[in-house]
Order: C-alpha cells, then sequence, then structure tokens
C-alpha cells in the first residue's frame, strides 16, 4: 500500500498535468492525525482557481487509497516559481513550456520597460523570441513568441 | 444519499454512469468538476487575533482592503471581451483574478476575526462567510473607497486608475507583511507578488499611451483628470506617504506627464450611486437564489 505522502505527491496539476502538485511546489505538508490524513497546500495566485480542483483531486485520490484525507491552506511562505523542482522544470520543457528564471528577490522596482529574460523557443531553442503579454491564460504565465519559427509559447513567470 | 452505480451495459444505463463511481465514498463529491460544497480559504490556518491588535479594527480594515480589491475587480471584469486587443483582455481579466483572489482572503479574514461583520443568511443558505459579505451586504456597509467605485470609463482611463490604485496598494502591502496579524501579513506578502506585474503593466500603458499619439496622450490626461479627484481618498485610506509620489513622478516624468495639482480630499463620507449599481448587477443571482448550490 502507498504511503499518503506517496498518494498526495503524485496528484497532478489540473492546469499544468505534466507536473505534480509537489514538483510545482504548491504541496506543503501531509500529515496524519487523529481523523485521518490532513494535506497542506499552497496557492500559487491568490485568485487560483484550480485551488478548489487541487483539493478534489487530492481527496479523491487518497480515499482511492483507503485514506480519509482533509485539505489545509497555507500562506507563508507565499509561493515562489523558485518552489518548482528540478524535476518539474524538466516535464514543463519537455512539454514545450518555458520554464521560469530566478525570482525577483529584495525591494519591489518599478518597471517601465517591456520585462527582458533570456528565453529560448521550447521548440526550436532560438533566443530570438519577443514577448507578446505578461498575461496568459492562466494566473501564473506569460505569452512569448518565436521569431524564427514563429510558434507562440507559454512561459511560467517569476514570482 | 446512496445510489445503486447502474451498470453501463444495463439497459437503461448510459456513458455517464461512470461519473458516478465513487459516490459510495461518504462526502467525496469530486466527480463534480469544482465539488459541491465551499472550501474555507483559511482552512487549517491559525485565525486566533493575537492579544494586542484589537479584533474589530483589524476586520474593518480587512474589509476595506477587501471590498477595495473586490469592486475593482469586478469594474476591471467588465473589459472581458471589451478590451482594445485580446492581450490587453487577457491581461485585465488576470488582473481582475488577483484582485478577487485578495478579496476573497481579506473578507475570510474579517468575518474570522470579527464575526459580527457577517449579515445574517437565511437559515440553510449553503454560502460561505466571504461570500455572504460579498453579495448581502449593502452599499452603504461597503468599506471601499469612493476611487474604485465609478466606471471604467475608456482604456486609457482605466489605466490611469489601475497605476494609481497598484501603485498605492503596493505600498501598503509592502508595508503591512510586518504587520501584527501574521494572516493578514501573510495575505500581504502573496499580494506583494501580484500587485507588482500589475503596477508594471500599467505604469508601461500610461508612457506607452502618453507618448503614443496625440489621441492616445489626450485620452490618457482626461482619463488621469478624471480620476485624480478621489485619489487623495484613497492615498489616506491606505496611510501611504513620499514612497508613492516617488513613483507617480518617475512614471510622470518619463511619460511627459504634469502631476495633477495636489488635490483636497473630496468630502462626503457616502458612497458614490456607481457603486449600487455595480452591486445591482453583481449581487443579483446570490440574493436571487440565496439558498442556491452551485
Amino acid at each position: 500500500m502507498s504511503t499518503a505522502l506517496e498518494v498526495a505527491a503524485s496528484v497532478t496539476d489540473p492546469e499544468l498535468p505534466m507536473l505534480t502538485l509537489a514538483d510545482l511546489g504548491v504541496l506543503r505538508e501531509v500529515r496524519e492525525d487523529a481523523d485521518g490524513v490532513v494535506v497542506t497546500i499552497t496557492p500559487t495566485y491568490s485568485g487560483c482557481p484550480a485551488m478548489a480542483t487541487m483539493r478534489d483531486d487530492l481527496v479523491h485520490r487518497l480515499a482511492d487509497a483507503g485514506y480519509a484525507a482533509r485539505v489545509e491552506v497555507s500562506l507563508t511562505p507565499a509561493w515562489s516559481s523558485d518552489d518548482i523542482t528540478a524535476h518539474g522544470r524538466a516535464a514543463l520543457r519537455e512539454h514545450g513550456l518555458s520554464v521560469p528564471g530566478p525570482a525577483p528577490q529584495g525591494p519591489v522596482t518599478l518597471n517601465l520597460l517591456p520585462t527582458r529574460r533570456a528565453l529560448t523557443c521550447p521548440r526550436c531553442g532560438s533566443a530570438e523570441v519577443s514577448l507578446t503579454s505578461e498575461f496568459g491564460p492562466t494566473a501564473c504565465k506569460a505569452l512569448y513568441r518565436c521569431i524564427d519559427c514563429l510558434e507562440p509559447f507559454e512561459h511560467i513567470k517569476e514570482i | 444519499m446512496a445510489h445503486p452505480t447502474p451498470d453501463p451495459n444495463d439497459d437503461g444505463g448510459s456513458v455517464y454512469d461512470g461519473l458516478l463511481e465513487h459516490h459510495e465514498v461518504a462526502g467525496d463529491d469530486s466527480q463534480w468538476a469544482f465539488g459541491t460544497d465551499f472550501e474555507d480559504p483559511l482552512a487549517g490556518m491559525d485565525t486566533t487575533v493575537p492579544d494586542d491588535v484589537d479584533a474589530a479594527e483589524l476586520a474593518t480594515y480587512c474589509l476595506l482592503l477587501g471590498d477595495d480589491a473586490l469592486v475593482l475587480s469586478q469594474r476591471l471584469a467588465e473589459w472581458s471581451s471589451n478590451a482594445p486587443d485580446l492581450e490587453e483582455d487577457i491581461a485585465l481579466s488576470n488582473i481582475a483574478l488577483d484582485l478577487l483572489g485578495q478579496a476573497r482572503l481579506l473578507l475570510a479574514r474579517a468575518a474570522a476575526a470579527d464575526p459580527a461583520v457577517v449579515p445574517a443568511l437565511p437559515e440553510g443558505s449553503p454560502a460561505p462567510v466571504e461570500d455572504a459579505l460579498a453579495f448581502f451586504r449593502d452599499a452603504a456597509d461597503f468599506r471601499c473607497t469612493r476611487f474604485v467605485e465609478g466606471p471604467n470609463g475608456d482604456f486609457a482611463q482605466t489605466i490611469a486608475r489601475l497605476l494609481l490604485f497598484a501603485t498605492v496598494r503596493l505600498a501598503a502591502f509592502e508595508r503591512l507583511g510586518d504587520h501584527a496579524d501574521p494572516v493578514l501579513a501573510a495575505i500581504a506578502a502573496k499580494g506583494v507578488k501580484e500587485l507588482t506585474y500589475h503596477r508594471d503593466f500599467a505604469g508601461r500603458w500610461f508612457l506607452t499611451l502618453a507618448q503614443g499619439t496625440e489621441e492616445s496622450r489626450r485620452r490618457l490626461l482626461a482619463g488621469l483628470a478624471q480620476v485624480w479627484p478621489l485619489y487623495p481618498e484613497l492615498a489616506e485610506a491606505y496611510d501611504v506617504g513620499p514612497e508613492v509620489d516617488v513613483v507617480l513622478d518617475q512614471v510622470f516624468a518619463v511619460s511627459g506627464v504634469e502631476r495633477p495639482e495636489a488635490g483636497r480630499r473630496v468630502g462626503g463620507e457616502h458612497h458614490t450611486e456607481a457603486l449600487s449599481r455595480l452591486l445591482a448587477e453583481m449581487q443579483s443571482v446570490a440574493r436571487a437564489h440565496p439558498l442556491g448550490v452551485w
């Protein structure tokens, strides 16, 4: 029988199904108390609508494995794109997504110029890419276009 | 309720029967896309108010921050399918979503700190406390500033308001990361990351419109003039100071826009008529079906 931690760690993100919640870095803790298994997750963004689905998927999968589970939320420390594991980054790249660079540190500065990131196209590897929008189909992504192969791609933003 | 799981191979069985596969697990509604119950956005967090914090004051402050985010989120969402291009449509919707998430956490925090702020709902209502606050309070009970209430105007006016709002809120949230209430501090620290993107987005568009065409500049200046009279109310409510002026002056200077004259806070404590109209639309479904489950 799999442990509760093994089951919880294998549940995938509803929007990025190539990533487990553990790879995304939102799975904070799995513990057992008198009432069963308690899983703690953290939202990527405050308004992330996938939280409800993550919770349901965790409860569902743990129930299938014989565990009565409930899901709690932790906001501290706030999720950072640095929390995505090396394994998760490889999976993102393999599926055509551009992985985040290091999250900004220190004081927040105003940036009036277009964001410059040293990215390569996840499809053809070209470094000639252009930012389409800092906001994409989900809260955690920016939109890019490759100037060489002309394909659009998504970049997981640094936060 | 326990129903026998129908067999899809039986007469009268259907391809959808598999959806009921987990029905026998008590309380497991996971076959429904978003479950059938609500979740507490602060589930499992210690919401005890620290001894050195006044619970009623904390709740009032969280309502101000939560209501401002809720109302501006609703305004920005009005741009969905209406923005000048698809990218800006998506950007404004993303910003609205971030603010909605902040509102949800803050209203839940207010309710946990002081349950007296939550309006009474009909018996049997499934609405969680943050929904009760969002959908079942009248305009007079909202704590938002008038700065966020008015209609969007055109895209330029929306950008001018968003720049001022994100700059003030970001400065306040950076400070609130050290608040004596750890829950508010955590919500604020998380919000800083989101607001940084909002401020950059609004600042870049402010500069682009100011230095774009004669028409874009005319519209930007008109939009700024429209939102500026209520700006002192925003700055006062968030208790921000020179750190905000430094940022705004930087944007104004690069954009070649003269900072409007320091306005006097416009008198009156009441909300604008625009808030009532916004709430009438936002709250209509919840109020028509106070016992509704979806």
